[in-house]
């Protein structure tokens, strides 16, 4: 919960002209953002310099592997980094208005007053000691300023709306007593009732069985369609994402690799990285002699990477890519690649893994 | 000691036949069962306090498992699925001798296990948990923390531990420097290699493996289901697989078994199961997995714009 104030840089209030709440302006912005979290040995450089935009009404998945900075990103846009890491660089607009050089108190209303997030943990980020229902009332009672009947209306209100059945009855249970998507149905509630704009969601069904998981995720297109709320989807799942948002950016490294489309992005994946996450998936449907992997491992970020930080990995790795950093840019329709051979996806070697099937298997 | 050897005989003897046996078609065929349950009931009764002994009522009973009867037979891989509480962590606990069964009984090779298994048995079958953090002992090196199931159980005589250590550091494919690292220098794909070497250094013909890729990210546990696809095959390995990730299950198993409630309320052939699920349940499970598709997203889209 610790404001980090320190280190901000970025035009404050440069792009305050815009005004909240114009149709179709962006609700949240972020502009080469970087997050750094100092450690005894060094620092770690977590986030590093990334752009994105969400509107109302509109879904965008944030995917990547443990470590690939997609929670801190997420996390630095709320103002929730953990303890040590802090915001070094880059800007981050929301409602039109710059709050990067805001102070700390003002920047927490403004942002939870637009923006409100839910967590993996649905457990944790519940109070124990209070009734399911009083913790969703909490905002619209001492935010909205509602009186106390009123303010549990709209908490009854809220249960029944994320497909709670019998709300007026649950409105007295304690997390304990519910089940694990019960609870993260809470949070979501409680994340309603203050009415954001946009709901940025951290991993919000990682926790969950998968017949829960799909009821969770069929409550948030829900709200998406008849409220026209706007969604940040964090999670390392390719297949969530698929099914949720309508436009992808995958994240290695730090850095967003790839940003596109959903469908053209799966269909026609322009970053090897993508490529490769991407079979990597094991299919319900289609056992496959075996499955395709990455070798290597994720470069360490408390280290300087390689300009490509994918490149040593990478099986259509030229001295380009060891040379200078490939920049995010656009191979057309809206869709972005940070690959010095982007434009050639049918020249990349076969790949990455038809390798692994000559390997042992042979 | 002379029982126990003749269970070890009993055991060995039958290995030699049936060793290319394939078991694809669901039934099983005539292969030799390796690890069975039968009728297997795990009761847990809830803690009673003085305040409940005080009041009427019986004191409250989980049916973790409520009944189930399974067999994993030679060279087959059978695939657990459920939903968290549905007992199937519970039933491989079981199977692997971590509890004592409230009724019923477990298996290995035709011998019945009376409470823990025996030294021998043990070696027999072998467990591979989830959690490859809190599993190893973060104080012993990998070389350490093999060394000792080989002692232990006096698999090599004692001056060849370091080089079968070696074998299996590489078997399981990890560098060989490996040996003399803490498991906190490994990262969590690495750390179940290093599980999976611990569980393989007795040599088992069963492994059991629960939800062994679910604390991985996705290109990684694509890297342990290769592993434990190539070990099945080249050691001849029989495996009970427990997850509830349908697509991974999909992907490793011969026969499935589908756990609801404690029971099992559908088990076959993996194509037929997943082809043509007969069970309600089941319909429901494999209706909600997420897939990689974009079918979906231009019905939310119309909707949308």
């Amino acid at each position: 919960m610790t404001a980090s104030p320190t280190g901000l840089t970025g035009p404050a209030g440069a792009r305050a002209a815009s005004g909240p709440g114009s149709p179709g302006a962006p609700l949240l912005e972020l502009h080469d953002v970087d997050v750094e979290i100092p450690l005894p040995g060094g620092t770690l450089h977590a986030v590093r310099g990334v752009s994105l935009t969400a509107s109302a009404g509109q879904s965008v998945g944030l995917v990547g592997e443990s470590g690939s900075g997609k929670s801190l990103t997420l996390r630095a846009a709320m103002d929730l980094l953990p303890v040590p890491a802090r915001i070094t660089g880059g800007s981050i607009v929301v409602g039109g208005v710059d709050v990067t050089g805001m102070a700390p108190a003002r920047r927490r209303e403004h942002l939870s007053s637009r923006m409100a997030m839910i967590f993996q943990d649905a457990l944790t980020a519940l109070n124990p000691t209070m009734r399911v229902g009083d913790q969703v009332a909490e905002v619209p009672r001492l935010r909205l300023g509602m009186s106390r009947s009123a303010a549990r209306a709209r908490a009854v209100d809220l249960l029944a709306q994320v497909g709670i059945r019998d709300p007026e009855n649950r409105y007295r249970a304690f997390p304990h007593e519910l089940s694990g998507g019960m609870r993260q149905r809470i949070c979501i509630a409680i994340a309603l009732s203050a009415e954001p704009g946009l709901i940025l969601a951290d991993e919000p069904t990682t926790a969950l069985d998968v017949t829960i998981q799909a009821q969770v995720l069929g409550v948030l297109a829900g709200l998406r369609r008849e409220k026209g709320v706007g969604m940040v989807l964090v999670t390392h799942d390719l297949a969530v994402v698929s099914g949720t948002c309508e436009e992808l950016n995958v994240m290695y490294a730090g850095r967003i690799v790839e940003h596109g489309r959903t469908e053209v992005l799966l269909d026609a994946p322009r970053h090897p990285y993508t490529a490769a996450l991407l079979r990597s998936v094991p299919d319900p449907d289609q056992p496959v002699h075996r499955l395709l992997t990455i070798p290597g491992q994720p470069p360490d970020l408390m280290q300087a990477t390689t300009p490509c930080p994918f490149a040593p990995r990478c099986p259509a790795q030229v001295e380009r890519c060891l040379t200078e950093v490939p920049p995010l840019a656009s191979v057309g329709h809206g869709h972005h690649s940070a690959c010095w051979r982007a434009d050639e996806p049918q020249e990349w070697p076969g790949a990455i893994g038809e390798v692994a099937v000559e390997g042992l298997r042979a | 000691m002379s029982g126990r050897t003749e269970q070890v005989a009993a055991v060995a003897a039958p290995t030699q036949d049936a060793a290319h046996d394939k078991t694809r078609d669901g039934t099983g065929g005539g292969a030799e069962e390796l690890l069975a349950v039968q009728d297997l009931h795990q009761h847990f009764a809830a803690r009673s306090g003085v305040w409940s002994r005080l009041g009427r009522g019986a004191p409250s009973v989980t049916k973790a498992v409520d009944g189930v009867t399974l067999a994993v037979r030679r060279g087959e891989t059978v695939g657990l699925v459920g939903e968290s509480g549905c007992g199937k962590s519970t039933l491989s606990r079981c199977a692997a001798g971590l509890y004592t069964p409230t009724s019923g009984s477990v298996r290995y090779a035709g011998q019945t296990l009376h409470g823990a298994p025996t030294r021998q048995q043990r070696r027999l079958v072998q467990m591979v948990f989830q959690d490859p953090y809190s599993s190893l002992n973060p104080r012993m090196t990998v070389g350490q923390t093999l060394g000792e199931v080989l002692r232990y159980h006096q698999v090599v005589p004692r001056g060849a531990v370091p080089a079968r250590v070696r074998e299996l550091v590489d078997l399981v494919g990890l560098p060989p420097r490996a040996v003399d690292q803490l498991p906190r220098s490994f990262s969590g794909g690495q750390r179940q290699r290093i599980g999976i070497a611990r569980a393989l250094a007795l040599e088992p013909k069963v492994l059991i493996a629960d939800e062994p890729v679910s604390a991985l990210d996705v290109s990684v546990q694509a890297n342990i289901i290769n592993l434990l696809l190539d070990l099945k095959q080249t050691l001849g390995l029989s495996m009970l697989f427990v997850s509830h990730n349908m697509a991974v299950v999909r992907q490793i198993s011969d026969r499935v078994a589908v756990m609801h409630d404690g029971v099992v309320v559908e088990e076959g052939a993996t194509a037929e199961v997943f082809a043509r699920p007969r069970d309600a349940y089941t319909r429901l499970l494999l209706s909600s997995v997420p897939r990689l598709s974009t079918q979906r997203i231009p019905a939310v889209d119309a909707e949308l714009r």
